[in-house]
């Protein structure tokens, strides 16, 4: 019948109200296992392109004819040729328009909530890397905090709300995704914070980011307290955003925690990040609101397709908080740990600025799942 | 290495390389090789994929400065 493309932000509002879709995945079946889109009432099948050079006629019989369906591959050609088959057949089919690429780079902004003097807080999700950024707004003024390299969605949004960017953080030096923080306060001007003990290899000048820092945003003043809080990294920072949220980093995450082998150092980095989970954040409000800079699994979104959980909630039901015993916890996070993600050594000195890859290089780095977590 | 057929496909976008590269390899006899140039970075994996999906030997694979290079020996 038809061919049409689909844009990755209609596939996120899918993801995110939980719709069905039937996916017919065509890159080669390695790059599928490593990474797909996922959604709640999503179907998979995955048939490489190379497969169906001489026609579709063999998997007409495994495409419901029930349900949406979309062709995906790597950057869309593959795409289109497949679905223009499906087409011919009669079917009604769309193709994701810049393939997975184009959704890697995808983000959503959800607002989570509101903060005091009509402050508000903004989640950017990024669904096919599983990473979240976040902007804090108050009195005209805001706050970027892990921000991805994708900086024109962060500039874009600030212009959109009339406020202006003039802090941009990170709360550890990620080694899964290109931080955008650098090029972002170049633009605007803003302050870039860095925790100095990630720091010591950056080639550019930063402002260190210390335990109890106070930063300040607007001249209605919403403060971001600064908790040093070790583990995945040597400097990992949180942040308590208005006495309200506590922005996590690759600490703690909603249904895992964070891994601490991806600088090489996770026999030293343990007991570390059995401290920071185990007494410095006991030492919190369980009524804080955490929102981490990552999600592993779509079931850890919430309704709304925010990704944030109380405090307490996770001090219950996170199983990597519920582990008594030290030895195991130490055995847990060093052993039988996820593959690495993808160039996360090229990721580390890229954010170090010691290398500058161009775009397309930038791209490739990124691509499959984040893997920062162990759960 | 020794190829009875050279096809190039530098600057074409995925799917053409494998388009083209399965076209070029119906018209061959089985044992010859066939080279293939290619710049898309998806053909690296993708080739051989292909290759092995459809019964063909990846005989060997090169990567000079950007331009991917495969010979491979028909079934």
């Amino acid at each position: 019948m038809s061919m049409k493309a689909m844009s990755s932000k209609e596939v996120a509002k899918k993801v995110m109200n939980k719709e069905e879709l039937f996916i017919l995945d065509v890159r080669n079946a390695d790059e599928f296992e490593d990474w797909k889109i996922e959604g709640d009432h999503f179907q998979h099948l995955n048939v490489p392109y190379f497969e169906l050079l001489d026609g579709v006629d063999g998997i007409m019989d495994q495409i419901p004819d029930d349900k949406e369906l979309l062709v995906v591959c790597a950057k869309e050609g593959s795409s289109i040729m497949v679905a223009e088959m499906l087409a011919e057949k009669g079917l009604d089919v769309s193709y994701l328009e810049g393939g997975m690429k184009a959704w890697s780079e995808h983000m959503e902004p959800v607002k989570v909530g509101e903060l005091s003097n009509g402050g508000e807080m903004y989640q950017f999700v990024r669904l096919g890397k599983g990473c979240l950024s976040y902007m804090v707004v108050s009195g005209g003024e805001a706050a970027v905090i892990d921000a991805t390299r994708m900086t024109d969605i962060f500039t874009g949004f600030a212009k959109e709300k009339g406020v202006k960017i003039t802090h941009v953080l990170d709360t550890h030096l990620h080694a899964d995704h290109i931080s955008g923080g650098r090029a972002i306060a170049k633009e605007t001007g803003g302050t870039y914070w860095l925790p100095p003990k990630d720091a010591g290899e950056v080639v550019f000048d930063y402002q260190p980011l210390n335990d109890n820092d106070e930063i300040t945003i607007g001249n209605i003043s919403i403060n971001i307290h600064a908790l040093y809080s070790p583990g995945h990294t040597i400097g990992s920072t949180s942040f308590v955003v208005d006495g309200k949220y506590l922005l996590t980093g690759d600490i703690l995450f909603i249904d895992s925690i964070g891994r601490p082998d991806l600088a090489g150092l996770a026999d030293d980095w343990v007991g570390d990040l059995r401290e920071t989970l185990y007494k410095r954040y006991r030492e919190l409000s369980e009524e804080l609101i955490v929102l981490p800079a990552h999600f592993m699994i779509i079931e850890e979104l919430n309704d709304d397709g925010s990704v944030a959980e109380k405090l307490g909630t996770l001090f219950a039901e996170n199983h990597g908080l519920n582990i008594e015993d030290e030895e195991k916890f130490r055995k847990i996070v060093t052993e039988n740990l996820p593959p690495q993600p993808n160039a996360y050594k090229e990721i580390r000195q890229t954010n170090m600025g010691k290398i500058t890859p161009d775009e397309d290089t930038q791209r490739e780095m990124e691509i499959g799942p984040n893997r920062c977590a162990v759960r | 290495m020794n190829s009875d057929k050279v096809l190039d496909a530098k600057g074409l976008a995925c799917p053409m390389p494998i388009v083209r590269a399965k076209k070029a390899i119906t018209d061959m006899e089985a044992g010859q090789v066939l080279e293939i140039h290619a710049t898309d970075q998806g053909s690296k994996t993708d080739i051989a994929a292909w290759a092995k999906s459809s019964g063909h030997e990846l005989l060997k694979d090169t990567d000079e400065g950007g331009v991917f290079k495969f010979w491979v020996k028909k079934n």
